[in-house]
Order: C-alpha cells, then structure tokens, then sequence
C-alpha cells in the first residue's frame, strides 16, 4: 500500500505495483483455485508484452483487422454551435465490431493462443464485449463461450443474435439482479471449473491483477494515437480529455498515456441514470464507496450491509456497479475528475451529435459528449478538448425507437 | 484453546473424522437457523460453518447461489448472522463455529468492529472465500489480537510453495477445495484429492478437512479417509430450498435427518 496523497511527482507508468494494487485499490481477491491461473496469465503477459513478435502481430491485426488508428476528429460545426473550445472527437466508433472493445479482445485472443489455450469466455452487458469476443474467438479458431444476463438477453437481442452467427454459445443467467455483474460472477464460475483449458477475457479494467492492467494496456492505444494526432492536428497537446466510464476500459484507454502530462485535465463521465440524488444511477465514483467485488478493491455502489445494489442507466454498457481500480485510484488522487450526466443529458447528446454532425454515437459515450458540451462553451476557441466517442450508436437504435414509441 | 481446536484434538485422540456442516444464515428464513444450528450439533456435527449471506457469491455452485438469495430477501446480514451465534452459544459453549463468506461485507463493517462483534459473541473462525493471504494481511492482524482462527483454503491449483506459505499464516484447519469448480460440483475425483491431500501433509501439522461436491456420507468418509474431517454444504442448502415454504420444525428434521445419516457413514 502506499501513502500517496497527492497526484504531484507519480509516474503514473508505474503503476499497478507488482501484486496489482493501485494505492489501496485493485489487488487479487479471488477464491484459491484461480490464484494459480491468474498467476500464469501475469507470467505470461509479462513476458510477452516487451516481445517484439507479439506486438508485431498486435500491431497488424489493429491495423489490417480493425482499421487503426481511428481518425481524430474535429468536428468543427458541434464546436461552432457549442461555441467554445475545439471539440474534437476520438472516431472508436469506426473500429471493426463498432466500438473500442475490439482493441482489448484481440490482444487477450492473442494471449489465449500464445498460451495454447482452447476455449475462451466473456461477460457481457450490452452484448458489445461479447460479439468482439465472438469475432477475435472464430478468426482464431477456439471455441467461444458467452456469459450474458437474462435481462440483456431481453434488451439486446440483436447482439445476442451477432454472437450466435458468430458461432459463439450465448449462455443466459439467472442469478441475482441478472444483468452484467451476474455474467461476470458465472464466467468466474466457469473459468474456475475449466481453468486448465480456458481463456476468460475480461471486458474491461476490472477484476482481478492482472486484468486491470493488460485491459488497459491493450485499449491505451487510444490515447497514444490521439496524442500524436493532437500534436499533429494542434501542435499542441489537448487542454481537457473527457471519456465515459462503466468498468472503464475507453476512459483509462485514452487518459493513461496522458496522465504524466501535467496540464491535461481529464474527465471520467459516470452515468448518472436519473439522477445521482435520486440513489436511480450507476455511478459508484460518484455515490459509491470503497469495497470488494469481482477479484479487486474499488468504488462500489452498495448497501449498508456490504451488498451489492442494482443499478439503473439507459446505456447497457455503462451499468455496472462497480468501476476499474486504477480509476478510484485516480479520483483519490484527483488526477481525474469523475462527474456523471443523467439519462436525458446523454439522449439529447445522442440526438444533437447526429443532426449536426452526422454521427451517431453509442448511448454510452453520448455520456461523454453531453458533458463535453457542457464544459466546452465555457473554454476559449483556443482551447481543445477531446472526447472518446467509444462506439457506434447502430446497437442503440432500438432504444430510441422504444423512447420514441416507434415500432421498428 | 480455542474450540476447533480441542475439537479436532479431541477427535483425533477418539480417532473420529470431523463432521463439518455449512448452513446459510438466514435461510430459507432467520427463524430457522438457531434451531437448524442445536440439531446438526445433536445429530453429530463437530463444526458449524454459518454461510453469511452475499450478493455475489462468485464461488458458489446454483444451490447454494439460491441459498443466498433466499437469505437476502429477508434481508440478512453479517450482524444478525453474528447475532445468531451469540444465541447458539448460550445453550452449547463447545461446538465450533466458523463464519464464512465473502470479503465485502466484512470490508464495509470494517475489519476492527467485526472482529470484536464476532468474538464477543463466540465465533471461533473466519473463513474469507475471496481474500487469498496477500490481500488478508490486515484483517489477520485483527483476528489474531481477539483470537480468532484465520480458515485458509488450498486448492488443487496451490503450487508447492504457496502452500508452505498458507499453511504458515493458516490455524485452526485448512480447508482443502477437493476439485476445480464451485460448491456442489459433480466431478470430484478421489485420487487426485488422496494425492494433493498427502502433499500438504508433509508442510504442515494442522488438521485438514475437505469440501466441494461431498454429497453423502460414503463421499465423506472416502475423502476424509486422507484427512481429518469433510465438509458438506450443498446437500443441507439444497434440502433447505425444497422445503422453503415448509414449517420451521420439518426443516430442523429433515437437516437433522441428512445429518444424521452423514455422520453415520463418516463413522462407518
């Protein structure tokens, strides 16, 4: 554990330490039988992250299979009627499978097959991490495994259908609250059961060490490409980074090759369902507290008891109630603010981004976006500031027709 | 001494096995535990491992997953699960009992307040399902100052020199996870357990009692035969579940029942 109180002097490349902690946050909380696998996984990672074989593979499926790097963005005409800062816009949303979680599946697929590993399971919420899992799995020939709520089977049946034609077994759950933290506790489940011949790939930075960290190093590819095409584009680097943030996994994607540049402030957007007052929301770095879940330390939305509570968002992807550690390590720090935007803020963001720009985005980064309006106009034009625009709205549409009482 | 143990002394001395029984807390309804706890002790369980309840039991088999649930609807928690323990310890000051369950809502009661809530009211062990010894330093330190014994697991999984380092932090017993997999597995393998069971022996003096996907008495005595005691669970939260809606007395009989003819294979 470290004393770190302030944000000043942290090389923030330096972190998780060894056994995966971020100050008090992250670590390795899991039953026994795991400790061994997750242990492999971690040698096998270290290992192979400073291969130069490895990352030329990576490296070219990112470019070939993906489409990368993703374009930055200016999306001049938003800014213009903002009127405030430059507003540009980080395109994840072009990416194969249509949203930033590819980066992180085709780096574990590849770790699945150094390892020799036959078979790989995923969670997933909004299906989004489970058809980019479907997709790296059938490219490389193993066998796939689903885990998805019986509630999300319910809101997403598209996804659910992508991942069937994508040969993947979806596997409905019934436990619990039957949305995504119950997925992730039955593919522990599984995972523990198989062990010997399974790869689980986490969809986000959380779980246990050494999950947060390779997820984050596999989606930092964000941030670096957009530093570049920022000091490219601006010839300077950008004044305010702003991401959403369910588990995680875009925000820290883009924020993590910044953090040591001082004068960028960043911004996690939580969301805010209806209203962090109204107790309706999942965002646990705003109204949660520190605690224990799915093999780490972190911010939780829970009852007095210790027990962990629903969540409400319009976006899938955004509820969980838990968070990455290394982002609750952030906020103590105060490296990076973490606000959140209701459910109406982020529809109408939804809405404004695709008449004026003729994009339209995942319901989840519209999260981000509405809060980027809302700090932009308050900047100067000199100013710049760049959102995540994690993903496509495509997988949304049904949503908004139902808000629109339309039937498609 | 602390009760697990003079128990297990006193076992090894008659040359019995242990007879360790998990429960619920609080399930199907808190009304039933106390008297489901008196029963399994009458019926001839040496140990009572007290389930607390959680919203996540990630290494949790469906049955017991159910047991939790059924528990939460009533809303039961660490503090009233302590409760009862204190209500068992005014009629039997011998048996042992051993919390287990998952880290959460120790964290949130804080680890100083439980351990002193849990040792005033006679708890001897803790069994923390997700808090591996790397992540068990601090609540260790607060067990050992109210002498309560730390339950560490091992796994088939534990490599040799994980276990020397368990095994040197464990008290109490080691409960050995008898396979890969979750509470009431279906795929327990005899020979692999007699193996790994004769491994651990060699690092340590502590007694060791085996669990996960023990469903009679015949499983028990097989696995206990390399040991020094079993643990059952899923079988007593299963019966649990299908008599939810019966009244409190069927339950406490049909548990005692199971229990009793556990006990009697184990001691066959």
């Amino acid at each position: 554990m470290n004393d770190l109180t302030s944000a000043e002097n942290i090389d923030y490349s330096c972190f998780p330490d060894e056994r995966g902690h971020f100050g008090i946050y992250g670590g390795r909380f899991v039953s026994e039988t795991l400790i061994s696998a997750l242990d492999e996984l971690a040698a096998i990672y270290g290992r192979l992250k400073d291969d130069p074989k490895f990352q030329e593979e990576f490296d070219k499926d990112m470019a070939h299979y993906v489409g990368r790097p993703s374009p930055l963005y200016h999306a001049e005409r938003w800014s213009r009627e903002v009127g405030g800062a430059q507003i540009y816009l980080k395109r994840e949303d072009l990416n194969h499978t249509g949203a930033h979680k590819v980066n992180n599946t085709i780096g574990q697929a590849l770790l699945a097959k150094y390892s020799g590993k036959k078979r790989v399971i995923a969670e997933t919420g909004a299906g989004q991490h489970g058809v980019a899992s479907a997709t790296v799995a059938t490219r490389l020939g193993l066998e796939c495994e689903v885990f998805m709520g019986e509630e999300d089977i319910r809101r997403q049946s598209l996804n659910v259908y992508r991942m069937k034609l994508l040969g993947a077994k979806v596997t409905s759950v019934t436990s619990g609250t039957k949305t995504l933290k119950d997925a992730m506790n039955e593919a522990m489940r599984d995972w523990v059961t198989n062990v010997d011949d399974t790869f689980y790939i986490i969809g986000t930075v959380a779980g246990p060490h050494p999950y947060p960290e390779l997820v984050r190093d596999f989606q930092s590819i964000i941030g670096r490409e957009a530093r570049k095409q920022c000091l490219d584009q601006t010839g300077k680097l950008p004044d305010v980074l702003v991401a959403c943030v369910g588990g995680g996994s875009n925000a820290i994607g883009l924020f993590h090759p910044f953090l040591n540049d001082e004068t960028v402030k960043m911004v996690g957007v939580e969301a805010g369902g209806d209203g962090v007052e109204t107790g309706r929301h999942a965002a646990p770095l705003n109204d949660g507290i520190p605690g224990v879940l799915h093999g780490g330390r972190t911010y939780l939305m829970e009852d007095e008891n210790g027990q962990i509570i629903d969540t409400h968002s319009v976006s899938a992807g955004l509820d969980y109630p838990g968070v990455g550690p290394e982002h609750s390590w952030l906020k103590d720090l105060g490296r990076v603010d973490y606000v959140a935007v209701t459910d109406e803020e982020a529809l109408s963001a939804f809405r404004e981004l695709t008449l004026v720009e003729g994009i339209m985005p995942a319901l989840e980064s519209s999260h981000a976006l509405a809060y980027a309006k809302k700090i932009a106009k308050d900047m100067s034009p000199d100013k710049t500031l760049v959102v995540n625009l994690s993903g496509r709205g495509d997988k949304d549409i049904l949503t908004m027709a139902d808000i629109d009482g339309i039937t498609v | 001494m602390n009760r697990i143990t003079q128990r297990m002394n006193a076992l090894n001395e008659a040359g019995r096995k242990a007879f360790v029984a998990y429960i619920v807390s609080g399930d199907p309804r808190p009304s039933v535990t106390l008297e489901t706890m008196n029963e399994l002790v009458d019926k001839g369980v040496d140990i009572i491992e007290l389930g607390i309840p959680f919203s996540d039991p990630m290494a949790e088999g469906k049955v017991i997953q159910s047991g939790h649930e059924r528990a939460l609807e009533h809303n039961v928690s660490l503090t009233s699960s302590i409760e009862v323990v204190k209500q068992f310890r005014e009629r039997d000051n011998e048996t042992p009992v051993v919390l287990m369950g998952y880290a959460n809502p120790i964290e949130r009661k804080g680890y100083q307040i439980f351990a002193d809530m849990a040792a005033d009211a006679g708890v001897d062990g803790v069994l923390t399902v997700d808090l591996p010894p790397e992540e068990a330093v601090d609540l260790n330190a607060e067990l050992k100052r109210v002498g309560l014994e730390n339950i560490f697991l091992l796994a088939p999984t534990t490599t040799p020199s994980r276990i020397r380092d368990i095994v040197s932090l464990a008290s109490g017993f080691i409960y050995y996870v008898s396979l890969k997999g979750v509470t009431g597995a279906g795929h327990l393998d005899l020979g692999s357990v007699k193996s790994k069971l004769s491994e651990i022996r060699k690092m340590t003096e502590l007694p060791l009692c085996v669990g996960f996907g023990i469903k009679d008495g015949a499983s028990a005595k097989a696995v206990s035969e390399h040991g020094d005691g079993a643990v059952v669970g899923s079988v007593f939260v299963d019966r649990m579940g299908e008599l939810a809606n019966a009244s409190d007395a069927e339950i406490v009989s049909a548990v005692g029942q199971l229990a009793a003819n556990i006990r009697l294979g184990l001691d066959s």
